[in-house]
């Protein structure tokens, strides 16, 4: 938890420090307060006193109110400095270091927990932060003032505190104890409740389907008996938590008093009145002190679930990422769209097989290069290592005749448009999207319409609101799958690469436009060198090369007549999809 | 789920802010539902109202208590000076009758001329003696008596025969020395003799105390070196009193007042404990047991809608009500409704305490109170804008983040890093200058509210103290008035976050109300027809369907035929109404005209649950659930042997897999265990055949699996097709082939029928569809 404050800069340290000493002052001016309202209790309690002084009193005691208040806000104002300082620090370090992952680190993390981290968590810490600064410094700070001011007064009251903090401990401990693994539980089992519930809604007609409604809502119903009874025990203990706190703050002022009223009684006269005096401010002190133990444990409260919070951040923070940067090289000289496999293996860090083994294939310029092959047999790994997405365990792969790990990532990525499986597009404009990015040449801007109408995307785009300048809704949830596909593939052509990347992006699209999109591409980016990934043989079986994936390993090589007579996996393929005659 | 579910609150967010559309109306459902607790509502409301009187009173005990104390500590002034008179008087009187016991012989003329005589006939006496009697008694005329108090032993003794006073012998010299101290200028009671002072100092009865001759002594002896401007003094004398006095003006703590006070605040506390707790507990269960009964309502409820109203909400939207809106009513419930009454209570009786004990008072207090609270929301009404800013920027960023982690690929691949940056660092620098306000803001409201409290209490004070001097009120009230003072402000704020709850729960209120008064599912009891024994007869007769409420025909005019076994196939392009002609044979929709026909017999005639269990489904979206393999195998099917389980497996081929787990049969299929997609599909199909139904559905099945694997599968649901009227729906033509009949649909009705071949032949819309698969193959060729 301690490391985060590391985050922390120069200058919030000083709002620190400012609010440290205001801190100061409140708690100061704070414990003062009590000695004015008790001078105004005596003087109005003594007859013959004068108003001049009980206004007196009252005057400095207001004073003290307006300093604390004034103190309370220059504090409030530096910690909400220091917080959102340090949010902000830590969101923008988390955004910069997640955009150094690579995929293998994404996937390490899951997208959807490192956004919690960067959010949620963020957001955890912040409240600790902010809350937990004025409290875990004011707390023991007034627990220390008052117990000084109380020291040395009779041991009597002192020991009725002492019970009174011990007590208080005690009962809170209990309930902690009691109601805190109930706590932990209780997430576990509304967790199991969403899930049952999600169950029954995502499976409504296979629910309907096999008569299951009973079936299901008895599962629900034990998932919520349990929840329920969880939570009535947690909320049962709780019950007597504010009772009992409430009840030990009463019992000790009572026995303050009754303590008081013994040794007043058995004092001198001189004695007495201070006594009594002191009795009074006693009784103040001592809750501050009882109150500061209470906020104390409040914040121990807190503290488990900001850690935690505070921990994952720095799980994200603490991962290098394991592609490093190249020292940079433009490539061979007069190669260009080159791509070379040598060798290549890769396996998951930890993992006991390889996910693909010794892959070796060229590329030319110009040139089509097919992959093919069951789900999950490494297709779109193997077009995945070209841009750097993963780093090849053995082997090598080339781009241009040079290693891609020589290239900086962005001098590499020029080289490359890129087309992923799933249309990634933004929030945004028709053209920001199109021409997202940076190809360390030219304007792209200037290319959009261009690629929008390879992309065979011109006609519904021209019909958008706005055209070229319409909405994309986040996530492009505005449009439909074939139409995001087309402009995801409008982005790489955009781009005027060297190097095509389709990682199985026409999927999406039907037959219809499927083709006649390929065949303009061929057209126009006649000199940029493809690498598909396709499922259909349709899509592919004009392709240069079309290499044969098989769990990990290259079954196949050869263009499709020639697969069609060599490759036994290539062969089933392909008749799963079309009969003997259509693919004759 | 909505987006105010995923990012709670924020930082120190004021309350929900959602405001409910009908805040009467949804509580007063709310309480409707809580029927059946109500009395135990009613007993936690008393309880409330209980511990909140024991509150109040409490403090007025304490400062019973503390006046108590206050008497016992204060001399009484008056009584020490009631008793320096009495001795005063007692010892004049005293005197008086000792000199008059004295010179009561020498006033006497008879007496005293016998006493003259006897001097002067004395033989003892020398001439010069008789001669100064002599010359006093002529000073007598002046002197009085003093002239003989000088005269020689001899004739004193004489003059001052012994007097008896009250048992006390006064012998010639005492009376001589009493007479000499009391008759000068300045009576001088230290030079009385000790017979004399006897006889003045005599005890005194003071309200049936007794103060001892000595004790008068040393109290007068006091009293007399006090100088009345010296408190110090004062006070010191005070603890030198005698005890007899000291009892007297001191009459100490009351201890047995304090000891009473004490119980009857033990009891308050105890008393207040038990309520609180009695209070807390019960609504506890209330309102567990009614979030539990809403819970299970909802989940019933889940099941009685059409499936056409999941067409309306997502997944999301009914989960949150399953559980956020649920906990929210709960927790408003729990919380709310009690502090409420306990801060109503602690308002009104603060305020009504007040107003009975001190109008002008009071009239300060509140005043006070507003006046901090007029300022308070004055700030929270400017500082809104603050928080809605840091929502909607913390909501902005973090939809900018979700964006772009999820876009990490394409962000890098474009090299829009740096853009992204920027576009990040803005986001960020706003978002830290909003925060950054509305944590002040937020951070401003506590202190806040501590200075209204001092605040108030100042008031009071200066006031009170001002009433006090001019002995309008007494000091008791004013320390009541402290207290009142605290009682008052402290509810306000929590009444304004009670409200704030009440409103948030009546939002969450609505939302599963709504839900819950959805329009269900037409009930089915009366319905008496059963289906036995299906031969696998399937009509469809001019049907007719379209949306509830879209008033748009999906369904035209539809009509076919199925006879026992045979292979129907479905296809046609997306929102052609493949699934939803399904949808309609299930019942899941309730068709708007025409006939659907089992064996001859309509399925609008039949119960749903009759016509769900004439068929075996299989969806393109693979269902399982977390739970073991052979509970997703048998499902709901009852009566099934792990036999038939492990022979519906071989048959899908799925077996030996399963077998190879580490738990076989009852592995439980949760994250860690990953099954590709074709393994999912074989276990759906596998509980197909375990479920055992004359008829079959196939609705997309193979879609998501590749084509490999599909054929794999194929062998599966051949075996699964065998002997059963089956409709699939594909998407891929390759599969449905070798179907009995093809319907194919374009727009929701019908524009082709046939097999395969007699509908290639045709070369209508199903050959288009299925050569646009080949034609760049035409092409090359």
């Amino acid at each position: 938890m301690l490391k985060i404050l590391k985050y922390l800069k120069k200058k919030d340290w000083l709002y620190f420090a400012v609010a440290l000493v205001f801190i100061v002052c409140q708690v100061k001016l704070e414990l003062t307060m009590p000695e004015y309202m008790s001078e105004i209790t005596m003087l109005v309690q003594t007859p013959g006193s004068e108003m001049a002084d009980i206004l007196y009193n009252g005057g400095m005691m207001l004073l003290c109110a307006l300093g604390s208040l004034v103190a309370c806000v220059i504090t409030a104002v530096c910690s909400a400095r220091v917080g959102s300082d340090l949010a902000a620090e830590l969101r923008g370090q988390l955004f910069h270091k997640v955009q150094s992952f690579s995929m293998e680190e994404i996937g390490r993390f899951s997208t959807a927990s490192l956004i919690t981290r960067s959010t949620n968590d963020v957001t955890q810490v912040l409240t600790l932060i902010v809350m937990g600064m004025q409290l875990l410094i004011k707390a023991p700070l007034t627990a220390a003032y008052a117990i000084y001011k109380i020291a040395g007064k009779s041991w009597q009251w002192t020991a009725a505190t002492a019970i009174a903090v011990v007590v208080l401990l005690a009962v809170v401990g209990i309930a902690i104890v009691l109601a805190l693994p109930k706590f932990k539980k209780m997430q576990k089992l509304t967790d199991n409740l969403n899930r049952v519930t999600r169950e029954n809604l995502t499976g409504l007609r296979v629910v309907r389907a096999y008569n299951a409604e009973s079936y299901q809502e008895a599962k629900f119903e034990r998932a919520n008996q349990e929840l329920t009874q969880t939570q009535l025990f947690s909320q049962h203990t709780m019950a007597f938590l504010m009772p009992s706190i409430q009840g030990v703050m009463s019992g000790l002022s009572l026995s303050i008093y009754w303590i008081g009223a013994v040794l007043i009684n058995a004092a001198g006269m001189l004695e007495k009145i201070e006594l009594f005096s002191e009795m009074v401010v006693f009784s103040t002190y001592a809750m501050q002190v009882v109150m500061s133990f209470m906020m104390l444990v409040i914040i121990f409260m807190m503290l488990p679930r900001a850690s935690v919070a505070a921990a994952r951040i720095h799980e994200v923070l603490d991962t290098e990422p394991a592609i490093e940067d190249g020292h940079g090289s433009q490539g061979q000289p007069g190669m260009t769209g080159e791509v070379e496999f040598r060798n290549v293996s890769f396996r998951y860090p930890d993992a006991e097989e390889d996910v693909l083994h010794d892959i070796s294939f060229t590329a030319h310029k110009g040139q089509t290069v097919a992959l093919i092959g069951a789900t999950g047999c490494g297709k779109s790994t193997v077009i995945n290592m070209v841009p750097r997405f993963y780093d090849v365990t053995e082997g090598q792969v080339l781009v241009d005749g040079v290693d891609v790990k020589d290239y900086t990532q962005t001098q590499l990525r020029n080289k490359i448009g890129y087309v992923s499986q799933k249309a990634t597009l933004f929030t945004g404009t028709v053209r920001t999207n199109v021409a997202f990015g940076d190809n360390g040449r030219a304007d792209l801007g200037d290319f959009v319409e261009e690629a929008v109408d390879t992309a065979q995307a011109r006609e519904f785009v021209e019909k958008l609101e706005g055209t070229y300048d319409g909405y994309v809704a986040p996530g492009g949830t505005n449009l439909s799958g074939g139409q995001k596909q087309r402009l995801s593939i409008a982005r790489a052509v955009c781009r005027q690469p060297e190097i095509l990347i389709f990682d199985d992006s026409f999927s999406a699209l039907d037959y219809k436009t499927d083709r006649i999109l390929r065949q303009t591409l061929a057209e126009k980016c006649a000199d940029a060198t493809e690498l598909i990934v396709a499922q259909r043989i349709g899509t592919i079986r004009d392709a240069d090369l079309i290499i044969v994936l098989d769990e990990g390993r290259i079954a196949g090589k050869g263009t499709h007549q020639e697969l069609m007579e060599t490759c036994e996996v290539y062969r089933q393929i392909a008749y799963s999809q079309l009969s003997k005659e259509e693919l004759a | 789920m909505k987006k105010h579910d995923q990012y709670p609150g924020g930082p120190a967010a004021p309350g929900r802010g959602e405001k409910p559309k009908d805040l009467i109306g949804t509580w007063k459902k709310l309480l409707a539902y809580c029927r059946k607790y109500l009395p135990v509502l009613i007993l936690a409301l008393i309880c409330a109202v209980g511990s909140t009187v024991l509150t109040l009173a409490g403090p007025d005990k304490l400062s019973d208590m503390t006046d108590t104390i206050t008497e016992g500590v204060s001399p009484d002034i008056e009584k020490l000076q009631q008793i320096g008179t009495a001795v005063t008087e007692q010892i004049s009187s005293n005197t008086q009758s000792l000199i008059e016991a004295i010179t009561g012989p020498l006033t006497d003329q008879e007496a005293f001329s016998q006493k003259t005589m006897q001097i002067l006939s004395s033989q003892e006496l020398t001439q010069e003696e008789k001669l100064a009697f002599q010359q006093a008694l002529a000073q007598m005329e002046q002197q009085g008596l003093e002239a003989l108090l000088d005269l020689p032993e001899g004739v004193l003794q004489i003059l001052f025969s012994p007097v008896e006073v009250r048992d006390v012998t006064l012998s010639w010299s005492d009376q001589v020395q009493t007479l000499a101290a009391l008759t000068g200028e300045a009576p001088d009671l230290e030079a009385l003799p000790e017979t004399a002072l006897s006889l003045i100092y005599t005890d005194l009865s003071f309200e049936g105390a007794t103060i001892s001759g000595s004790d008068q002594q040393s109290l007068t002896a006091l009293m007399a070196g006090l100088d009345p401007a010296d408190e110090a003094a004062a006070l010191d004398v005070i603890d030198h009193l005698p005890a007899s006095v000291y009892d007297l003006v001191m009459t100490g703590i009351d201890m047995d007042r304090i000891v009473d006070i004490g119980t009857l605040l033990i009891c308050f506390y105890v008393l207040s404990f038990l309520l609180s707790v009695i209070q807390n507990w019960s609504m506890a269960s209330v309102t567990q047991r009614v979030s539990k009964t809403m819970r299970s309502d909802i989940s019933g409820k889940i099941n009685r809608l059409p499936i056409g109203y999941y067409d309306r909400t997502t997944t999301g939207d009914v989960l949150s009500r399953v559980t956020n809106d649920v906990d929210t009513i709960g927790q408003s419930l729990n919380q709310s409704i009690g502090s409420l009454v306990h801060a109503v209570v602690l308002l009104l009786g603060s305020l009504l305490m007040m107003l009975i004990t001190n109008v002008t008072l009071t009239v300060t207090a509140v005043l006070a109170t507003a006046i901090g609270f007029v300022f308070m929301f004055a700030i929270m009404g400017r500082s809104q804008k603050y928080f809605v800013r840091q929502q909607s920027c913390l909501g902005r960023i973090n939809g900018y983040i979700e964006e772009i982690y999820s876009g990490q690929t394409v962000v890098k691949a474009y090299n829009g890093e740096d853009n992204a940056r920027k576009t990040f660092e803005e986001m960020n620098g706003q978002l830290r200058s909003a925060g950054f306000k509305a944590q002040c803001l937020s951070g401003l409201m506590q202190p806040l509210m501590t200075f209204i409290g001092n605040f108030g209490y100042m008031a009071v004070c200066v006031v009170g103290g001002a009433l006090a001097l001019e002995g309008k009120i007494k000091f008791g009230v004013i320390v009541a008035f402290i207290m009142y003072v605290r009682y008052f402000t402290q509810p306000l704020s929590q009444i304004a976050q009670s409200m704030q709850m009440l409103q948030s729960a009546a939002a969450a209120g609505e939302r599963v109300f709504a839900f819950l008064e959805a329009q269900e599912m037409a009930d089915e009891s009366h319905k008496t027809k059963k289906l036995e024994n299906v031969q696998g007869y399937v009509d469809f007769d001019h049907v007719k369907f379209g949306y509830e409420g879209s008033g748009r025909i999906i369904i035209h005019d539809f009509s076919a035929a199925a006879k026992p076994g045979q292979k129907i196939a479905i296809v046609g392009p997306t929102g052609a109404g493949k699934t939803t002609l399904v949808n309609l044979l299930m019942r899941f929709h309730e068709i708007q005209g025409g006939q659907i026909r089992i064996d001859g017999v309509p399925t609008q005639e039949l119960r749903r649950e009759d016509v769900h269990a004439q068929f075996c489904m299989v969806l393109q979206d693979t269902w399982l659930f977390e739970g073991t393999v052979r509970e997703n195998l048998v499902y709901s099917t009852p009566n099934v042997s792990d036999e038939k389980v492990q022979e519906a497996c071989r048959a899908v081929g799925l077996d030996h897999f399963i077998r190879t787990l580490p738990h076989g049969y009852d592995t439980v299929l949760n994250d860690q265990v990953s099954l590709s997609q074709g393994q999912k599909q074989q276990l759906t199909i596998a509980r197909a055949m375990i479920a055992d139904r004359p008829m079959l559905i196939l609705d997309e099945a193979t879609s998501s699996v590749d084509t490999r694997t599909e054929q794999k599968i194929q062998e599966a649901m051949d075996k699964l097709m065998e002997d059963r009227t089956s409709f699939v729906i594909a998407h891929r033509l390759s599969t449905i082939k070798n179907s009995d009949l093809i319907l194919v649909l374009k727009d929701g009705d019908i524009i082709e029928s046939g097999t395969h071949n007699a509908l290639l032949e045709k070369g209508g819309f199903y050959a288009e569809l299925y050569n646009s698969q080949f034609e760049q193959g035409e092409e090359s060729a």
